[in-house]
């Protein structure tokens, strides 16, 4: 959900510096650096307890989604960023050339090289973003870390509930991870260009 | 009026005491960086011989480390190695054990690909020009490879700082710690101080990361 | 004298300081083809960018059978369609197959019927010598094979008149020829067409005109008899005689004997 989210956002954010609207622009460049040089646990801490005391509620799992949402929206931003850069801009004149107006040029023919070539940007960020979910649990989410924690406190099991927490989190990380790196490689072997 | 929680800030020494935490989280993950590349730029080199069987080892460590999260690497450290050796780390201890193992695995990485992104045809150039193999390396390889390398460790130095906000999870008093300390400690007199203290963590990692990746922003632009 | 499809007026265009088109007036009429020749950076492949509205211009009019072509217009996705554009970098879209490719544009922008257009693809693709390849992609075809795929794709828009930007430059030169032949059939065909280049054997074999451009401004625009066998200017001379070697071969045998 939260990466959903961070998905869409970056995908605008993105838009926007591509196209350089004026004052969004700005905007958008304050709000990557702001959450690429901070980090996730103190925006969560931050949106949990802090936003409350100025009127505005949240719960731990809006709170969790919009931490997400708000760090992998930049991370997501860059991605979209540097494939929409790789698309040379020669690319676009010949799509004009043929008569196509800016929106037709972005749907058929900048954005789909833009996205294959940001896909392994796109997974590494993704692997990123479900670690750093396990940092929730200090928000009192109901998360994997969250219930080992519980684990130990309740039955002194350190090292069995620790081990469970290892295998869970490799079950879900290792098939991202591996599905990854086979992309990455399938794409730089059918690598596009002349 | 809207009542921030800043005035808490000025309270008795509480913003040096932030600073302070800061600088423990900073310590550490400077400490851990220094560490990290030393032992990094060994591995990564290690991992561009031809031996499959440091290559296998190397490469199922690196995969390890990346994948698991670090917090859960933190707790394994922290209370996994006084359940299994006995041993009683210290918290600071500890996270500097598991940001090495990080940083070296991670450092280790930007080595090898930096290594192997230099063109072969470099290396044969400068063998057609007579340079012996040392002389490659020193004047050739090393230098180019450098300059793709430094700016990603230093982008390393900002993710280490970042993720030392974790280490508040296995009791090390840093940053966060230390907020936390000091709005229980106000919580009657200034109800509201979770946001201005919050705020005040939130610029303050800021204003430590965000010079250091504009460092590396522009040393990247510069030697493309 | 009728009407010109194609008219410059007073083009000027600068990059910074730099002027690069100084004052151009040109007109191209039905079915002419005009080789614009020149010094490198002397402004040709700019002079094509602007006819295209690539790049703004600063001072003067282009136009298209009377209607203008400015870089803000409405229109100016319908005016660049009459135009074809073909560049030296070939600039097929890499995620597509070739037919597709050549599709693309008819079907979305002209909305065009997909089977309809595909059929004159597959027919102009039969003439450039290319039948059987429309399921390849880009990377699978040689430099002069998408070359010609790019202009087909240009014609397959039906423009009005056709621009060619060096399309051999970046070509190995056993397939210069196959391109230049694909060319030389279009003008033979009637096309309007204005192409740079910098070979001066088929400028000479397909030019009506030859537009001498240097320092950004049009030098010579005669037929290419006269340009190749008595250029009036001396800057036209110096660079043609940049294409002959018997002078330095003289001097060579001269040193040598």
């Amino acid at each position: 959900m939260g990466i959903t989210i961070a998905i869409l956002l970056g995908f605008i954010c993105a838009m926007i510096q591509y196209y350089k609207v004026p004052i969004l622009k700005r905007v958008v460049s304050v709000y990557i650096e702001l959450s690429r040089n901070t980090p996730l646990l103190v925006q969560l801490f931050f949106i949990y307890y802090g936003l409350p005391k100025i009127g505005i509620q949240t719960n731990a799992e809006i709170c969790g989604i919009a931490g997400l949402a708000f760090l992998g929206g930049s991370y997501m931003a860059e991605a979209f960023r540097s494939g929409l850069e790789a698309v040379d801009s020669i690319q676009t004149e010949s799509a004009l050339s043929l008569g196509m107006s800016n929106y037709q040029t972005m749907a058929y023919v900048v954005l789909p090289q833009a996205i294959s070539v940001s896909i392994p940007a796109f997974m590494a960020n993704i692997i990123f973003l479900m670690k750093e979910t396990s940092v929730f649990s200090a928000i009192s989410l109901m998360d994997l870390m969250f219930t080992a924690k519980d684990l130990i406190g309740l039955y002194y099991k350190t090292t069995e509930s620790l081990f469970l927490l290892v295998v869970f989190y490799l079950i879900i990380l290792l098939p991202i991870s591996i599905l990854g790196s086979l992309l990455e490689r399938r794409l730089r072997h059918a690598g596009f260009g002349s | 009026m809207l009542d921030l929680g800043l005035e808490v800030l000025s309270k008795g020494n509480n913003m040096l005491r932030l600073l302070g935490g800061l600088w423990v989280a900073l310590k550490i993950s400077l400490l851990s960086v220094g560490i990290s590349i030393a032992l990094g730029i060994l591995l990564g080199a290690l991992m561009t011989w031809k031996n499959p069987v440091t290559k296998a080892i190397l490469r199922v460590y690196l995969e390890f480390i990346r994948i698991m999260p670090q917090l859960v690497l933190l707790f394994l450290v922290y209370f996994g190695t006084t359940k299994a050796f006995g041993w009683d780390l210290t918290g600071e201890m500890a996270a500097i054990i598991v940001f090495v193992l990080w940083g070296t695995a991670e450092m280790s990485d930007l080595v090898r690909g930096a290594l192997i992104s230099i063109p072969r045809h470099q290396y044969e150039s400068s063998e057609a020009l007579g340079l012996t193999r040392e002389q490659i390396y020193f004047y050739i390889i090393i230098p180019q490879a450098l300059r793709r390398l430094i700016p990603l460790s230093i982008n390393l130095i900002t993710r280490m700082i970042k993720t030392t906000s974790l280490i508040l999870m296995i009791g090390v008093v840093e940053i966060l710690k230390v907020a936390q300390q000091i709005i229980e400690a106000n919580r009657m007199s200034s109800p509201n101080a979770a946001f201005g203290i919050y705020l005040t963590v939130f610029i303050l990692y800021f204003i430590a990361c965000w010079p250091i990746s504009m460092i590396a922003k522009h040393l990247e632009r510069k030697w493309r | 004298m009728a009407e010109p499809i194609l008219a410059l007026k007073n083009v000027t265009k600068h990059f910074g300081e730099n002027t690069v088109l100084d004052d151009i007036d040109l007109s191209v009429h039905q079915g002419e083809v005009i080789v614009i020749v020149g010094p490198s950076g002397c402004g040709k492949s700019t002079l094509l960018r602007c006819v295209n509205a690539l790049e703004p211009i600063q001072g003067g009019e282009i136009y298209l059978n009377d209607e203008k072509i400015d870089i803000k217009s409405k229109k100016l996705a319908n005016l660049r369609q009459k135009i074809g554009m073909v560049f030296q970098s070939y600039e097929l879209f890499p995620h597509l197959t070739v037919l597709e490719n050549i599709v693309l544009a008819p079907t979305k922008v002209q909305k065009r019927k997909k089977e309809e257009v595909q059929q004159e693809a597959l027919a102009l693709l039969g003439r450039v010598g290319l039948l059987g390849k429309e399921g390849s992609y880009a990377r699978q075809l040689s430099g002069g094979q998408k070359q010609r795929v790019a202009i087909v794709r240009a014609l397959c828009m039906h423009p009005e008149i056709l621009l060619f930007d060096e399309v051999t430059a970046a070509l190995d030169p056993e397939m210069v020829r196959e391109v230049l032949d694909v060319m030389l059939n279009l003008a033979a065909q009637g096309r309007t067409m204005i192409i740079v280049t910098h070979e001066m054997q088929f400028a000479k074999a397909v030019a009506d005109r030859i537009i001498f451009l240097d320092g950004g401004k049009v030098l010579e625009d005669t037929k290419p008899e006269v340009f190749f066998e008595a250029p009036k200017t001396e800057r036209a001379r110096q660079f043609l005689s940049m294409f002959e070697f018997n002078v330095v071969k003289s001097q060579v045998e001269k040193v040598s004997s």
